[in-house]
């Protein structure tokens, strides 16, 4: 069996990122195992621009951010595996996977990083009634096709959710020529960037409906027409609001799932707001060695921020396959919040021989201004900062300062409050 | 004077922004901003408003089988020559390989700008 | 007009229609199947519970209980046989008070007086030890050891494809638009052209009284009654073990909670009456129904796994029973018509009824050279790793993982296209080897499966379907609509 002192799987911007940075902190035996024929992952598809401007300070397609980070990948000389699906791994870190060339491979790892993103919520999950023609895709299917495949899903289009990919789709659909009628989103605000609702949905005169969802769908071959009604706030539809949209198309971006299946098999403890693995501020899950990053530890709106995550993971994969003491024992401080925010990401806080200032990253669950957000050990302030405002679509972060968090050993918990800033 | 509303896309926050324009089509007032960046956003958007369009283009000869590559407007063009660039692209298609940053159509649509690759086509 | 006489023409491949051909196609003769779809196992054999009844729940007489007792007793074999799923997982019927105990008495009996081996009535203190998430107003239940569950789809592939391979043909979007008498022979009117035939097995689903009613003077009526359902991702597997149901009552048996036979959860289905035999939507009142109804038999059902929800037709004739043979004034002409719900259990025993019923009239003899086995499509990831190696190395595509919630291989979905009769849609495909069937439904697998059908069908990728033409995924090319 070949071993490695870490393998990463799954080769999107969160794998590259974390081998990289496996490699940068010192380690010369890596593996990346990626699914797909080309590195890059999701980015690939996303054709759009807005990517790397925290990374890069210039603003980047997917697949170019994709490529400036394959290339450094490559200069690494890390082993990588193409087309490969991992099957499983086991508790003692080997990992089974499967592909055309090698057939079954076992790998033995000493530190492995996850990193395999995340999927759409289907439209089974959303439990829209009626037909079950063709028509109905996710978005990012519908990305694929026309980006990928230059091919168009549909003519007429109705897009459910106003997330980020509904509304660049929205946008990428309309410039291929089809007929955006309109997106329609459940929640009372829009799970999408400002950015992307003045440049894919106004800049077409495509309408947004806030408090509204997709109630049937019509059609026995293919989408022939969907209706949508106004919600109320139990989000229940409204009877008598209904409007018929004639259409072949309907598009969903209702949300992203983290993909944990091999996460869930390997039996490390499962976050249940994030559908991501628990982790500490090294990144490390439940299981020892076995380090998290990008979407499938929490959805994420930036690739810059999975990249930089990912690299935190990287660098802890490397040092704990290079057995570095700090990761031998460890005294975990539990992270708690306050009820206006869902989750953070660490959820615990480790001291012991840390290096680097600790970012939590966290997301609220309704929309909040004017509000301050401060950090507690106890009485002592780590950290504070003032929002003017904080929605459910964007990802917040607090930096605890490594020096104030190297005068707080012995503190049972670290806090996270929300209050108003007067 | 006439009135135009915009919403900022500098931050989450998301300025609802009036401008009052004069009968010449000056910019007499921004209001509704909370920070200067609303301000500027808001002259650049009534003046000149402009964006980088993405698309893809057709290949062909391709030794993976791809049938087109990402493009995009190497800088921002006006907003109003969007369609432009996708009708000139329309009738363009490329032999591969392709490069990020290959010029796939020059001066697209008069603007000066080129479309160049965005993704690497064998 | 074709030439060919053929001795028997089915209509319908669904799971009667094609239990019917297998069986028949141990007799020498000419045999075709027409189906209105554009594959096997499109109308009511689709959606259904995948139930395999022990069958104490048919009235005691009646046909129903007859071919369900017996269609259940063949499934074990035949599933060997033929090489599907089939899991004697055993049925519970939950009784929800004291007041209703006679009630489950006299089910009990009934399925005693049916033959039903094993059955008995169970405590709730032993009810906890077979399903411990049972509802706390169980007070007591009829235990059905003999209870199963199949998947309809490779049940009902299964039997066509053993048909096909002893001799029967399959005619596909072949919709039947008429039936007319012509001397001693039949004549069967399609939208693809006529065909002559000395017997015609009706085996159309909600649509059998339409034919029936075509050449016999006594009419029937079969109603679409239509069921809802929630299938939860197999991580909510093992929930539950056995098939649960309630106390029956006048609308059907009600909701059910079962495993399938591919470790996920199945819940449902409603019963309502429709009149539209092709309506399978579903409704936010059925899929709330749903929601109420299971949470009476099992509690914290995480519904919140649900992967998909849909519905399927039962054909429920007036009279609640299967109609079974020749009407007297259609010699020739045999029905299975109002097949419902045990309908999946009774198939085997059907078809194998009605082939010899067919075999006596014409006087066919049996062939010499039946091959009563069919090998499935093969995982290879149930193989061990020496042989999935020396395979990959023969057949590459079976180290493909293609759609990656079921882990299906390109080889596996080439398989399946490469069957008779085979996938040619993705649907096609999904039922077949289960690309698509998991949890996020095709979102990533459904562009590949497309690729792969358009490669082996030599067909443009802008022609590939989701369920048979007029289905296409894709409308044009970018700028080009």
């Amino acid at each position: 069996m070949t071993c490695y002192e870490v393998v990463v799987i799954g080769g999107g911007p969160a794998g590259l990122a974390a081998a990289i940075s496996a490699y940068e902190n010192g380690c010369r035996s890596i593996l990346l195992i990626e699914r797909d024929k080309k590195l890059g992952g999701i980015l690939n598809q996303c054709i759009h621009n807005g990517f790397g401007l925290h990374t890069f300070k210039e603003e980047l397609t997917g697949p170019e951010y994709a490529d400036r980070y394959s290339r450094r990948f490559y200069e690494t000389g890390a082993d990588l595996m193409l087309q490969t699906t991992v099957l499983d791994i086991s508790e003692d870190k080997v990992i089974r996977a499967i592909n055309e060339k090698d057939g079954l491979v076992t790998v033995k790892a000493k530190a492995i990083v996850l990193s395999m993103g995340c999927r759409e919520r289907s439209r089974g999950a959303l439990n829209i009634p009626g037909t079950r023609p063709a028509g109905v895709y996710s978005a990012g299917t519908a990305q694929k096709l026309v980006n990928i495949d230059g091919k168009m899903p549909g003519k007429k289009v109705v897009i459910l959710g106003s997330g980020d990919i509904g509304l660049i789709m929205a946008r990428r659909m309309t410039l291929e020529g089809a007929k955006v009628l309109a997106v329609v989103e459940l929640m009372p605000y829009s799970g999408g960037l400002k950015r992307n609702i003045v440049q894919c949905l106004e800049d077409f005169d495509i309408p947004l409906y806030l408090s509204h969802t997709v109630t049937k769908v019509e059609g026995e071959n293919r989408v022939e027409a969907v209706t949508v009604s106004e919600v109320d706030e139990n989000r229940k539809p409204i009877q008598g609001t209904e409007i018929r949209y004639e259409c072949d198309t309907l598009l969903l971006s209702c949300g992203l799932i983290p993909e944990n299946e091999l996460t869930q098999g390997l039996g490390a403890s499962m976050n249940k707001v994030t559908n991501g693995p628990v982790v500490d501020s090294d990144l490390e899950t439940s299981i020892p060695g076995v380090f998290a990053c990008g979407n499938v530890l929490h959805v994420h709106d930036l690739v810059d921020f999975v990249s930089e995550e990912a690299s935190d993971a990287g660098r802890n994969a490397a040092m704990y396959a290079a057995a570095e003491p700090r990761y031998k024992v460890k005294t975990k401080i539990p992270v708690k919040f306050s009820k206006e925010i869902r989750y953070t990401v660490p959820s615990s806080v480790v001291l012991a021989g840390i290096s680097e200032d600790i970012k939590l990253r966290f997301r609220v669950g309704n929309i909040y201004r004017y509000k301050k957000v401060t950090a507690l050990a106890g009485d002592r302030v780590l950290a504070k900062k003032i929002r003017k405002v904080m929605t459910p679509g964007e990802m917040e972060e607090i930096v605890l300062p490594i020096g104030k968090l190297k005068d707080i050993k012995g503190a049972l918990e670290i806090t996270i409050t929300v209050e108003d800033n007067d | 004077m006439t009135k135009k509303e915009l919403t900022c896309i500098g931050c989450p926050m998301g300025c609802e922004i009036e401008v009052m324009l004069e009968d010449d089509g000056r910019i007499a007032s921004v209001t509704g901003n909370t920070c200067r960046r609303g301000d500027v956003y808001a002259r650049k958007e009534i003046e000149a408003p402009r964006r980088i369009v993405t698309s893809t283009i057709k290949v062909t000869g391709s030794l993976e089988g791809a049938s087109c590559v990402s493009c995009k407007t190497e800088t921002d063009i006006p907003k109003e020559k969007i369609f432009d660039v996708i009708s000139e692209l329309k009738g363009t298609s490329l032999p591969c390989p392709v490069k990020i940053g290959d010029i796939v159509l020059s001066n697209a649509a008069g603007t000066g700008v080129d479309v160049i690759a965005t993704s690497n086509v064998r | 007009m074709q030439n060919k006489i053929y001795d028997t023409l089915i209509i319908g491949a669904g799971i009667v229609g094609c239990s019917v051909a297998r069986y028949l196609s141990k007799y020498k003769g000419g045999i075709a199947v027409l189906e209105r779809k554009e594959d096997v196992c499109c109308g009511t054999s689709k959606a259904n519970s995948g139930i395999v009844h022990a069958g104490f729940d048919a009235k005691h007489g009646t046909l129903m209980a007859l071919y369900n007792v017996r269609g259940s007793r063949m499934y074990p074999k035949l599933s060997e046989e033929l090489d599907f799923k089939y899991e004697n997982n055993g049925s519970i019927v939950l009784c929800l008070s004291e007041e209703d105990r006679p009630k489950l008495v006299s089910l009990y009996e009934n399925g005693v007086r049916n033959g039903v081996f094993g059955l008995r009535i169970v405590e709730r203190d032993e009810l906890l030890t077979l399903e411990p998430h049972i509802s706390d107003e169980a007070v007591c239940a009829l235990y059905a050891p003999a209870g199963g569950i199949v998947c309809p789809f490779d049940a009902t592939f299964a039997m066509a494809e053993n048909a096909a391979h002893n001799g029967a043909e399959f005619f596909f979007d072949t919709k039947v638009t008429d039936i007319v008498r012509e001397d001693e022979l039949w004549k069967v009117v399609t939208t693809r052209g006529s065909y002559l035939t000395r017997t015609v097995v009706n085996a159309a689903g909600c649509y059998s009284d339409v034919f029936h009613n075509m050449v016999s003077s006594s009419k029937i009526k079969i109603t679409p009654r239509r069921g809802e359902y929630f299938l939860l991702d197999r991580t909510a597997g093992g929930y539950v073990s056995h098939t649960i149901f309630r106390l029956p009552g006048k609308m059907g048996k009600g909701v059910l909670v079962t495993p399938t036979v591919h470790g996920n959860i199945l819940v449902g289905p409603t019963a309502e009456d429709i009149d539209d035999k092709d309506d399978v939507s579903t409704t936010a009142d059925g899929l709330d129904k749903i929601r109420l109804q299971s949470a009476l038999s099992i509690k914290d059902l995480p519904l919140n796994k649900t992967i998909t929800s849909f519905s399927g037709l039962r054909s429920h004739e007036a009279g609640h029973e299967f109609i079974i043979g020749e009407p007297e004034d259609a010699e020739g002409f045999f029905d299975c018509a109002g097949i419902e719900s045990p309908g999946l259990s009774a198939a085997p025993a059907i078809g194998e009824d009605i082939a010899t019923m067919i075999a006596d009239k014409l006087n066919l003899e049996e062939k010499e050279d039946f091959d009563p086995y069919r090998t499935g499509i093969l995982d290879p990831l149930t193989l061990d790793e020496d042989r999935l190696n020396e395979l990959i190395k023969v057949r590459p595509d079976y180290g493909k993982i293609i759609c990656r919630c079921e882990s299906v291989t390109e080889g596996q979905i080439r398989d399946a296209i490469r069957r008779i009769p085979g996938a040619r849609s993705i649907d096609g495909v999904k039922r077949r080897v289960r690309a698509g069937m998991g949890r996020c439904q095709g979102g990533f697998c459904s562009p590949s499966v497309m690729e792969i059908i358009a490669d082996e069908l030599n067909c443009d990728i802008s022609d590939v379907t989701k369920k048979g033409q007029g289905s296409e995924i894709i409308l044009g090319e970018n700028k080009v609509l």
